[in-house]
């Protein structure tokens, strides 16, 4: 029966857990595309023999083929459409540099497509709240307050944050055990 | 849970399946029965027990009854039913649905055809006389059935559901999982973690596989 390989990529993302980005199937991808190009010869020269050897008894047959052409089309789209939402969400949850074993996961297509997204939401956030932009991607709950307790768990060292040399102090007091006050921002690239 | 990754929903229980829906190209994998109403050339290699053999070009014979997926059963038929015409799989049929009537909670749902509400529902497309005893058991079953899923979500904290799982179908299992859910998400609420900040699972998911890549 034909579609098989396709069901077996669908059935491989439907597999991973809600939301995780298993390798891209190359290769099965590329068996779906081969046996559409076989289903599809096959047609056109049955169509020709319908046509000019007057065997309209073929025309179920070429339905029957038709169905499974449009049947792998519509599994490769949404496929490849599926791993896209995932990708997008990667750049939410994840933030704009994904670490190397998701990067070898995806195409060179997908890699472009992430690159592009990113792009656009960039230029979107800076386009926000004035000349500053706003980070969309942070804080996407109302935080209760300003400031949040934190306890040192482990002596990191001297930690440097990209915020400026005026919020540098407050990590290097981090290094020792105690209570300290950080900004929410501060504490999303702590916890990562 | 992914809390970024939006699938596109099942559209299974509503007119039509939606063409980027997962669950719904494994729905319609499932197969059906049917009976050919005019003979198919060239497809013998794919029914061997039915094929006419080589001299009628390899055909499947009119009226062969096969098994075929639904998407198949689907894009082959017509009102005039030339190439096929569609039997009732047994559990749409008059025998299961008295059983449905009269307990609707008894039956492994999952064993009977693990999408029983989606495959019924796109059923209907194919124009049966008993389309409205078909629909109205559907309706019923779920009726009957709802109630206990809705209960056990909604009191299994923190343990394994799988018995609980066990005999539901495909569309009760994603209820289910909400209502999990929504129990946790209240649970964590009164425990006050609502408000404090942790690694989103998906982050975490690929921190843990990234410590093992370092050790082998």
């Amino acid at each position: 029966m034909f579609c098989e390989k396709a069901m077996e990529l669908i059935r491989e993302l439907h597999r991973a857990p809600e939301g995780q980005l298993p390798a891209f199937n190359e290769d099965g991808l590329r068996q779906v595309l081969e046996e559409m190009k076989a289903l599809y010869e096959q047609n056109q020269s049955d169509v020709n023999e319908a046509k000019s050897g007057g065997r309209s008894d073929l025309i179920p047959t070429i339905k029957f083929r038709h169905c499974s052409l449009l049947r792998n089309r519509r599994c490769t789209v949404a496929y490849l459409y599926d791993r896209l939402l995932r990708i997008r969400a990667l750049r939410w949850e994840y933030g704009s540099i994904l670490p190397n074993a998701l990067r070898f996961h995806m195409s060179a297509e997908e890699m472009e497509w992430f690159n592009n997204y990113k792009r656009s939401l960039a230029t979107y956030m800076r386009s926000l709240g004035g000349d500053e932009g706003l980070d969309i991607t942070q804080d996407v709950k109302p935080p209760k307050s300003l400031y949040i307790e934190v306890r040192c768990l482990k002596d990191y060292g001297e930690f440097e944050v990209d915020d400026g040399t005026s919020v540098l102090i407050y990590f290097v007091c981090l290094v020792e055990t105690g209570f300290h006050r950080v900004s929410q921002d501060g504490l999303d690239l702590l916890t990562s | 849970m992914s809390e970024a990754y939006f699938r596109v929903e099942s559209g299974a229980l509503g007119p039509e399946e939606n063409f980027l829906s997962l669950d719904d190209i494994l729905m319609s994998h499932e197969k059906l029965p049917v009976r050919t109403e005019t003979a198919m050339p060239r497809l013998g290699a794919f029914f061997l027990e039915r094929s006419a053999g080589a001299e009628t070009d390899n055909a499947v014979p009119q009226g062969s009854k096969l098994e075929l997926p639904l998407w198949l059963a689907k894009g082959l038929f017509d009102n005039k039913r030339r190439i096929l015409s569609v039997e009732l799989p047994k559990i749409y049929q008059e025998g299961w649905r008295t059983v449905f009537s009269a307990d609707a909670n008894v039956v492994d749902l999952h064993k009977m055809g693990p999408h029983f509400y989606g495959f019924g529902s796109q059923l209907l497309h194919f124009d049966s006389p008993e389309n409205a005893d078909i629909s109205q058991s559907l309706l019923q079953t779920f009726i009957g059935r709802f109630r206990r899923i809705m209960d056990s979500s909604q009191n299994a904290y923190n343990e394994d559901t799988s018995v609980l799982v066990a005999r539901l179908d495909e569309m009760e299992r994603g209820l289910f999982q909400t209502g999990q859910k929504g129990l946790n998400d209240f649970q964590c609420w009164e425990k006050g973690q609502a408000s404090q900040i942790t690694a989103s699972n998906l982050v975490q998911n690929y921190k843990k596989r990234k410590f093992t890549d370092m050790e082998d």
